[in-house]
């Protein structure tokens, strides 16, 4: 591989990887939310989180930069108390993939919530544990494989992601520009069809190999149910 | 002594519900959809009553006037649900110490071991709840709530997803948990069998309220609560107990304050106290002292009241032997030609196949 593919290739795991870390626990809190709580302006959370999959990227990295860019009312006050700019920065590229990545991780996890039988949990509060250990012995090993699924579809879709990250965070070589935009980059370049075909061929390994990955975990998980 | 006073009113009816359980198995009995699960489900803090009190001894659960509500996980109380409701992602052996683990050493009352030997599922320790059968499933159920050491069992109609034939396994279980631990149950059914077999005392619910309570062998006698016992199973409740053994015809003799009765021999202890149901369907009268024939049991009885039923039938309600109330469900043409009336000297016969062994049960501890 070039010097360039393997900057490409680990900035995208980089970003991709970050981003899935960032929406497990708000992604979760959402999923249980959305699943076993009733709340005044929950359809409009609902909504909300389904955002990202129902409007052109573009349109969310054209609201980021709305919200976080230097003179947004979010980034000016990160870039005042921190010193913070996510614009044009990796982690900006990660946020970016984050957002769009969500209501993947949501969808899978919420429905994994909704299918885990309540009246387990309320034995186990018979048995005397409180909500939360109920919810770390009983809720959440049970949910393990949606937690698997929603992880690799929000680490599939961050991959992936090519619209929102052009917009928020632009085109930067060794900062912002993961493998869809390198792609990209090659075929605006006269003879650049070569390298894009290589780094298509790239994606598609990473895609595969993320996948197996977690049919593993998954197999191995279900085995210890079966036993 | 749980002590049970409390209201709250449901989308469909309203529960009113006051009794008293002490020690042994006290069943609460009721047609479906009476309330009885929704009652324990209060006793177990997992519905909130609109006012009231529930209490074990000096240990307050709920009182709506002092605002004490303790969550379920606090309350104490194992809980054996209708389904066996295990834990699918751990092993027999992870969902005993479940609840096991949460309570503090010293207020354990009972080992993992003896909950093993008790309920004899040391075979299964290592295995996945979905690798078991329902009856064992059940019983693993009833040692995961017994492995909090409760202070009160309640059980949910723990035998009615099980298959008939399997019962049985399961049965025998439960009285030990009676006789053995001496812990106090609250026994939700509709089964009259299991009932009479397993029950100390019995709590009667009819739409969400207890009718009566108080011990089997009374609230079983009592005619005006046929409609809600059931007709088919409608009888007289008798304690008996074991006076011989006969080998040669394989017959044992009881005494109760009926009679003697004979049944099929049982492999029971002289002197040991037993519960015999006489169902009215299978009692039939005779003026006088019946003749050669090969019913076995009969007994001697003054008519004491004729109670009119629609259809065919009547039941003739007769104090026998030391004044013990049974039932014969007779038809209105016999009545008439054997001009029975309340003061008619009448002799009792009843078949001895006729006594259903399933409803022959030990009758509990002495009740305190």
């Amino acid at each position: 591989m070039t010097p360039l593919e393997i900057e490409a290739l680990s900035l995208s795991l980089k970003v991709a990887l970050w981003s899935v870390l960032g929406v497990l626990l708000p992604g979760t809190a959402l999923a249980w939310l959305l699943a076993r709580r009733n709340f005044p302006g929950k359809a409009v959370l609902d909504a909300l989180v389904h955002l990202p999959l129902v409007v052109p990227p573009v349109v969310v990295g054209y609201l980021l930069l709305v919200l976080l860019g230097r003179r947004g009312p979010l980034g000016a006050a990160l870039y005042d108390l921190f010193g913070v700019t996510l614009v044009f920065s990796w982690q900006g590229a990660a946020i970016a993939a984050g957002v769009m990545a969500l209501p993947l991780y949501v969808r899978a996890v919420r429905l994994s919530f909704e299918s885990v039988d309540e009246r387990l949990e309320t034995a186990a509060r018979t048995l005397g544990a409180g909500r939360l250990r109920v919810f770390a012995t009983v809720t959440l090993p049970l949910i393990v494989p949606g937690l698997l699924t929603g992880v690799v579809l929000a680490f599939a879709r961050a991959l992936g992601e090519f619209g929102a990250t052009i917009t928020f965070v632009s085109n930067i070589p060794g900062q912002t520009r993961t493998l869809p935009l390198a792609i990209y980059s090659a075929l605006q370049s006269p003879d650049g069809e070569a390298a894009a075909l290589r780094l298509t061929i790239l994606s598609v390994i990473l895609a595969f190999a993320a996948i197996a990955a977690s049919e593993l975990i998954a197999r191995r998980y279900g085995r210890a149910l079966e036993s | 002594m749980l002590r049970v006073d409390f209201r709250r009113a449901l989308p469909d009816f309203a529960l009113d519900i006051r009794f008293e359980a002490g020690s042994g198995i006290t069943a609460l009995l009721g047609r479906s959809g009476a309330g009885k699960t929704q009652t324990i489900n209060h006793l177990a803090g997992l519905l909130r009553p609109d006012s009231g009190r529930i209490a074990i001894d000096e240990r307050v659960l709920f009182d709506s006037a002092r605002g004490i509500d303790v969550a379920p996980e606090k309350r104490r109380l194992g809980y054996v649900f209708q389904e066996d409701r295990l834990f699918p992602h751990m092993t027999v052996a992870g969902n005993l110490k479940y609840g096991l683990g949460l309570v503090p050493a010293a207020a354990r009352r009972i080992s993992l071991d003896e909950v093993i030997g008790l309920l004899g599922i040391e075979a299964l320790l290592e295995r996945r709840p979905r690798r078991l059968s329902g009856g064992e499933r059940q019983r693993v159920a009833i040692g995961r709530a017994l492995l909090t050491s409760p202070d009160l069992l309640l059980m949910d109609e723990p035998l009615a997803n099980i298959d008939p034939p399997r019962r049985a396994e399961i049965l025998p279980f439960i009285e030990r948990l009676r006789d053995q631990l001496g812990i106090a149950i609250v026994y939700v059914s509709h089964n009259m069998a299991e009932i009479i077999r397993l029950a100390d005392d019995v709590a009667l619910i009819d739409r969400g309220r207890i009718v009566t309570h108080g011990p089997v062998e009374d609230v079983m006698s009592r005619l005006d609560l046929r409609p809600l016992i059931g007709r088919h199973d409608a009888g007289a409740v008798l304690v008996a107990r074991v006076a011989e053994h006969d080998p040669v015809d394989r017959l044992t003799r009881l005494t109760s304050a009926a009679g003697e009765l004979f049944v099929p021999r049982m492999d029971l202890a002289i002197g040991a106290e037993i519960r015999v149901r006489l169902r009215s369907r299978d009692i039939s009268l005779s003026l006088e002292e019946p003749g050669a024939n090969s019913i076995l049991n009969r007994f001697r009885g003054r008519v004491v009241a004729i109670h009119d039923e629609e259809g065919a039938q009547g039941d003739v309600e007769i104090l026998a032997g030391d004044g013990a109330r049974i039932w014969a469900r007779v038809t209105h043409r016999s009545i008439r030609t054997l001009a029975l009336a309340p003061g008619t000297e009448v002799w009792a016969m009843i078949k001895s196949v006729a006594i259903d062994r399933r409803s022959l049960g030990r009758a509990g501890p002495a009740r305190d």
